[in-house]
């Protein structure tokens, strides 16, 4: 695949851009920090060597503290004193303040924000595409509603291995459900709302080019969205240790135009098997 | 003047078991604890070897030893995916709870600490005792389990259910550890009672070696953070053997069966609850080895240390915030998202005690006059390299970006940065520096550079490639990591990878040599060969039971190197002026 | 020689070694018995039904066991008293009554989980039974420990040397704590697992 490399694979929904800036600034920072520290490390390791002769050079020179003078200006300040007598240790969280700086500022512009978005926040169904995907031991089951757009409630006492979610095909609502497994498709530029749920253990709904994560918890129905933005075929994986078959736990994204993916609906929603035909009582004896 | 009732007159001779195997000196427990601690490291190390294989080469059969392993973990040498996940789950748990904390805190904390606040011995010798033997049958419980019928545990060191409930293995993992949990609790109650009452005369806190601060802060974490593990651990045991659903929601279908329980139970509680010792455990695992770096660069730099204070309020501060941050492991579990921002915050407000720490270690070189040897080469090191470790802690800690970078290699390279070339570094270096007051003799100065340059460049060539690994969104934990497509870039960095932990592998032989050769035939040293201030030198080498002939008397603060005006460029802190 | 001191003014707490381990041992007993507490509030908020205490469990019975509780922690602060005393008649008296009471209690537990068996109600019957049983079930492992601390102290004071050690006091002391303890969790649980 032509995505993958060293380093971030392409880009392709709109947050993810914005998850890249957080990574590519936060590592910006990094290398100047370590850089930075790195050179005046490597001096002191040389500046500082032990020779003969020149004996180490205490902070204090000997001094207690109580002896280091208050200039006569700070004087009238309320804690000069106290500032004064612990200068030397108050130097050292000089690095500290600057780090912190940047780490607030880092939450309250870029982290606050981008995380609301993305996490806490979810569109308007009427908007969006909106697909629910069930994980289990060790593949994807994904339901599209059909043209009804409504989801039908599933039944844990139907499941079985060819209904792997307890699909009522009975219930009228669920008659039209579209069921895939590990196959997931978008329409480009479109926001898509995820429901996840998991039907026995942790699993995490993963897929690199979207930079979108989340667990997938038993117990709990948890909205995500995303709107890809690019057109290609990527990769969903699980990203959350869930038993022996985990590294094959994965599925395919196919991200296409709104043509192409209304065509796919349509085909599976066609091959979708028609609901039973209600018994009558009377008929049978 | 002190009272220690157990009186030295008329001292009967000690039976080969109450003197060697069942002691209740210090000085003895402390070298089991290492002994012990250090072969579980070993073996910790030997499963990642085997992990390392399936990494690099996956579906070839194991060389050489493949064909060992028993049908239903290696078929034909090729490890199956529950031998990997097995390996993965062992070796974090054996090399945190077996490994470096026994090693940091009841080996070297039970050896130096009494020697170094000037104590004849610990405050309960007896119970000191009982906290390895309670150790010991922990460690080799969870090591037995290999044996037992199903394995070993194989749902990850994080223990997550309902996989860790309905997996094998886990119920002898729950015993043992809770062995494990009874010997450090029992272990800190001992440290925090000596440190506060055991004191020689003069040692006022502000003259307490930053090392003995550090074992003091890890045993509060100790003591205050593992029995909510316990608790958990109970309520798992229980949802495992009693079948209760504290963690088990309702309608759980595992594999097409439908799990018989009562449903009602939630995941995310178990997740709240580990992470509220875990995330201080990992300050248990750092916090010794700081006071290992300090001790030898304060003396090895011949001035005191910079910023005392600010080491130790630090030091406190982190302790008390450890216990506020731990749900930055939990952002993307399904918690409320609102809760992220919180510990997004208090996250960000620890970094500034570690940070202080670092600096104030650095800062110590200005001035100096340093000299290198071997201890304090694995001290410098641990200097740039726990910071890489620390530095990559940034974007996981941060919400946003950890959207991307959870459970990838990102996270491994992150975290074996801090205990590796952290933790581990400044633990091999304290042998180095403290095998003469163990054994009377040094080790070999050749084969500790040998032992020094090799490892620190195999740990950099091992973890660094995890980096771009975790970047290309590589996710950690799978057994077969080319099922994956995008993980084939970056397929070659887990050779390398590979290649280096071999390497390390190798680098370790001169160590084990050294340290048991010199232990009998190392050049014997005199009582103080560092010129260093501390107590624990002022006694001889090894000390005898009891430590110290008098109760010393302590006159000044711990690092009084170069004071000017003195015939030696060191002033012992039990001279009198 | 069970423990080292130095009694040395600027560099001791004030508080005994012995006394000090134990209200340290109590602290992470705090912190066990707290996180299942939480984990009793998480459990029952996130439920969509809970049992009232008192329809699911013998309220009665409990409340009994609350009074024998109470009680075993006056006698044992009795004991303590002629310790101090020195009275070792009046010691193995009230520390005899302490152990009566605190076997009383678990005689009493015993009925009540036996009439919960009976009708097939175990810890894995609902979440609400799991947590009932599992801490008062760890209440009843700490209180069996405080009858072996208990029976160890009244069989020591029929040991002259023990009796006359300087740090038996000392013992009672952090066993009479450590007993409190173990009364003080109970008064959490009696309302919170039986009356809400």
């Amino acid at each position: 695949m032509n995505n993958y490399g060293w380093g971030l694979p392409v880009a392709a929904s709109t947050y993810a851009g914005q998850i890249d800036f957080g990574i590519w600034l936060i590592h910006i920072a990094m290398f100047a920090i370590f850089i930075l520290w790195g050179i005046f490390f490597t001096y002191l390791l040389i500046r500082y060597r032990r020779r003969d002769g020149v004996p180490a050079e205490r902070e204090d020179h000997g001094e207690t503290p109580a002896k280091i003078a208050v200039p006569d200006a700070a004087s009238k300040f309320p804690f000069a004193q106290l500032l004064y007598k612990h200068s030397s240790e108050l130097k050292s969280l000089i690095p500290d303040i600057l780090v912190m700086a940047f780490e607030v500022g880092l939450i309250v512009f870029y982290a606050f924000p981008v995380w609301g978005r993305i996490k806490m926040s979810t569109p308007d169904p009427k908007d969006a595409v909106v697909v629910e995907v069930t994980a289990e031991q060790f593949g994807w089951n994904i339901r599209y509603p059909g043209p009804d757009g409504k989801f039908s409630p599933l039944k844990p006492e139907l499941v079985h291995f060819n209904n792997p979610l307890g699909l009522d095909r009975t219930d009228p609502d669920a008659a039209d459900d579209i069921v895939v497994a590990n196959e997931l498709h978008m329409p480009v530029d479109t926001k898509v709302l995820i429901k996840l749920r998991s039907q026995d253990v942790i699993h995490d709904f993963f897929v690199p080019e979207f930079r979108i994560k989340q667990d997938a918890m038993p117990g709990m129905e948890i909205p995500m969205w995303v709107e890809p933005n690019r057109i290609g075929h990527y990769e969903l994986a699980c990203a959350q240790l869930c038993g022996f078959g985990h590294s094959l736990m994965r599925g395919d994204v196919y991200v296409e135009s709104r043509e192409d993916f209304d065509k796919w609906l349509k085909s599976r929603a066609a091959a979708t098997p028609a609901p039973p035909k209600p018994s009558k009582p009377s008929e049978d004896f | 003047m002190s009272h220690d009732s157990h009186g030295h007159g008329g001292h009967h001779e000690l039976s080969f078991a109450r003197k060697y195997v069942f002691s209740v000196d210090h000085k003895v427990i402390g070298l089991q604890y290492m002994i012990t601690s250090m072969i579980f490291l070993l073996f910790g190390f030997g499963l990642m070897l085997l992990m390392r294989w399936q990494l690099a080469f996956p579906g070839q059969a194991i060389p050489f030893i493949g064909r060992l392993f028993p049908a239903d973990l290696a078929p034909n040498g090729v490890m199956s995916g529950e031998f990997y996940n097995t390996l993965g789950a062992m070796h974090g748990t054996i090399m945190v709870f077996l490994g470096v904390v026994p090693l940091a805190v009841g080996a070297y904390g039970n050896y130096i600490m009494p020697l170094q606040i000037g104590a004849p011995d610990m405050a309960f010798p007896r119970l000191n005792m009982m906290s390895y033997w309670v150790f010991l049958p922990g460690g080799l419980l969870m090591l037995g389990s290999f044996l037992m019928p199903g394995g070993a545990a194989q749902s990850g060191w994080t223990s997550y259910p309902p996989l860790s409930i309905i997996n094998p293995g886990q119920t002898v993992w729950i015993l043992a550890m809770v062995l494990l949990i009874t010997s450090s609790l029992l272990g800190a109650i001992n440290f925090i009672v000596t440190t506060i009452n055991l004191r020689a005369p003069g040692m006022t806190l502000d003259r307490l070696p930053v090392f003995c601060w550090a074992q003091f802060v890890t045993a509060i974490l100790l003591l205050l953070a593992f029995p909510p593990l316990e608790a958990a651990a109970i309520l798992q045991l229980m949802d495992r053997v009693a079948h209760t659903s504290f963690y088990m929601p309702k309608d759980l279908i595992i594999l097409g069966t439908h799990y018989a329980g009562s449903g009602g139970g939630q995941p995310l509680l178990w997740q709240h609850l580990f992470w509220f010792l875990a995330h201080p455990e990992v300050y248990v695992l750092v916090l010794p080895p700081m006071g290992i770096v300090s001790e030898i660069i304060a003396n090895n730099t011949r001035k005191p240390l910079h910023g005392y204070k600010t080491m130790v309020v630090s030091m406190l501060f982190l302790g008390v915030m450890s216990f506020l941050v731990w749900a930055h492991h939990m952002f993307l579990s399904g918690m409320s998202p609102a809760l992220g921002n919180f510990f997004l915050v208090t996250t960000m407000i620890i970094s500034v005690p570690s940070v202080a720490i670092l600096t104030c270690l650095i800062f110590s070189l200005k001035g100096a006059s340093i000299r290198y040897n071997v201890p304090m080469l694995f001290a410098l090191a641990f200097l740039p390299l726990f910071g890489i470790g620390g530095l990559t802690g940034l974007p996981l800690g941060l919400t946003v970006t950890d959207i991307y970078l959870h459970d990838t290699y990102y996270v491994i390279g992150h975290f074996h940065f801090v205990v590796v070339t952290g933790s581990i570094i400044a633990l091999l270096g304290g042998t180095y520096y403290w095998f003469p007051k163990w054994f009377g003799r040094r080790m070999n100065d050749k084969l500790g550079l040998i032992h020094f340059w090799g490892s620190v460049i195999c740990m950099c060539g091992i973890f660094l490639p995890m980096f771009p690994m975790g970047l290309a969104g590589a996710s950690r934990r799978l057994y077969d990591p080319t099922a994956q497509m995008h993980n084939m870039g970056v397929q070659g960095l887990n050779v390398v990878s590979t290649y280096f932990a071999y390497g390390l592998a190798l680098f370790q032989l001169p160590y084990i040599w050294n340290f048991f050769h010199s232990m009998f035939r190392g050049e014997k040293s005199v009582e103080n060969p560092w010129q260093a201030t501390t107590l624990e030198w002022a006694c001889p080498s090894p000390p005898p039971h009891g430590n110290f002939e008098k109760t010393p008397r302590v006159y000044r603060g711990p690092y009084e190197y170069s004071v000017p005006g003195r015939k030696t460029d060191y002033w012992p802190q039990s001279d009198p002026a | 020689m069970t423990t080292i001191t130095m009694d040395n003014a600027d560099t001791h707490s004030g508080i005994t070694n012995a006394k000090l381990g134990v209200w340290l041992f109590l602290a992470s007993e705090v912190m066990l018995f707290a996180t299942l507490f939480t984990t009793y509030i998480v459990l029952r908020m996130g439920a969509t039904s809970w049992p009232w205490g008192w329809d699911a469990l013998n309220v009665p019975l409990a409340t009994l066991n609350t009074a024998i509780l109470i009680s075993s922690s006056v006698t044992i602060v009795m004991a303590y008293a002629k310790a101090y005393d020195k009275n070792v008649g009046g010691f193995r008296f009230w520390m005899l009554m302490t152990l009566l009471l605190s076997f009383g209690f678990l005689v009493v537990k015993a009925f009540e989980y036996g009439h919960e068996f009976a009708l097939g109600i175990g810890p894995s019957t609902s979440v609400f039974y799991a947590v009932y049983f599992t801490m008062t079930g760890l209440h009843g492992i700490h209180i069996i420990g405080g009858i072996i601390v208990n029976s160890a102290l009244l069989y020591m004071s029929y040991c002259q040397e023990d009796w006359e050690h300087p740090l038996f006091l000392g013992r009672v002391e952090g066993a009479g704590l450590y007993w409190h303890f173990v009364d003080i969790v109970w008064i959490f649980l009696f309302p919170a697992l039986y009356l809400l």
